[in-house]
């Protein structure tokens, strides 16, 4: 299975290291993990205002999100060469310092593990039902949904490699 | 019947995560379902005014143009906010 939603921690070299396991085609394993940040709430304070994050919960919608993961997972199989995907993203309530999402691309060469990763990675940001709410010490905020994200995953519009 | 879901701030909006529906005559869209809800007043409200409100159809992402019909699976939630 190459994706995973779960609210269980996840060992992001175990899941590295499975990924050219008893193959010798991989030259290149790209990886990214997302952890949570406790230095600034993103929603719900002033411009130039901080408030520490104190746990972040992750909602989702189940069904749609493993559907949207794998729709991500086989674009990106079209677009690139690549051997092995490994998507995890935790729900439930995390602290910070908790990682939150695993993306890890195999290749037979860096430059297509990159790619694939960091396109991964776009479009779960702006594809994948999942919301997220901060704890501060002055309340739950719901996190607001970034210009620079939809930018991001725009990039690869039309965009073959 | 449709099933109807909510998620995030919207549910906590609307104090509710899901409900099922008898389609009222005339509702045969996302937009028009979302009007009707919209309609009820006060908390429901939130489904007028949530900026960039998003729409699901059987687990697909839609516009306000597609079409609903009995036994479809409609949710509406804010902007995805994950990774």
């Amino acid at each position: 299975m190459s994706v995973s939603v779960q609210e269980a921690d996840f060992d992001a070299g175990a899941e590295i290291a499975a990924l050219s396991s008893g193959r010798e085609d991989v030259g290149a394993v790209a990886s990214f993990v997302g952890l949570v940040r406790a230095d600034k709430a993103a929603a719900g304070v002033g411009a130039g205002d901080t408030a520490p994050v104190v746990a972040m919960t992750l909602e989702h919608y189940p069904g749609m999100t493993e559907k949207a993961l794998e729709a991500i997972v086989t674009e990106a199989r079209g677009r690139w060469d690549i051997h092995g995907v490994r998507v995890i993203h935790r729900v439930g309530r995390l602290l910070p310092g908790d990682r939150i999402v695993l993306v890890a691309v195999a290749s037979a060469h860096r430059g297509e593990a990159f790619a694939a990763c960091e396109f991964i990675m776009d479009y779960l940001k702006t594809r994948a039902p999942f919301w997220k709410k901060e704890e501060t010490p002055d309340g739950g905020h719901w996190v607001d949904a970034r210009e620079s994200d939809d930018h991001a995953a725009g990039r690869w519009e039309g965009a073959q490699k | 019947m449709v099933k109807i879901l909510f998620f995030a701030g919207l549910r906590e909006a609307l104090g509710t995560g899901s409900e099922s529906l008898a389609l009222p005559a005339g509702v045969g869209s996302v937009g028009a379902l979302r009007d009707h809800l919209a309609a009820r007043g006060e908390a429901w409200s939130a489904l007028a005014t949530t900026k960039n409100l998003r729409a699901a159809v059987n687990q697909q992402v839609v516009g306000p143009d597609a079409p609903v019909k009995a036994g479809d699976e409609v949710a509406f939630f804010p902007p995805v906010t994950g990774g």
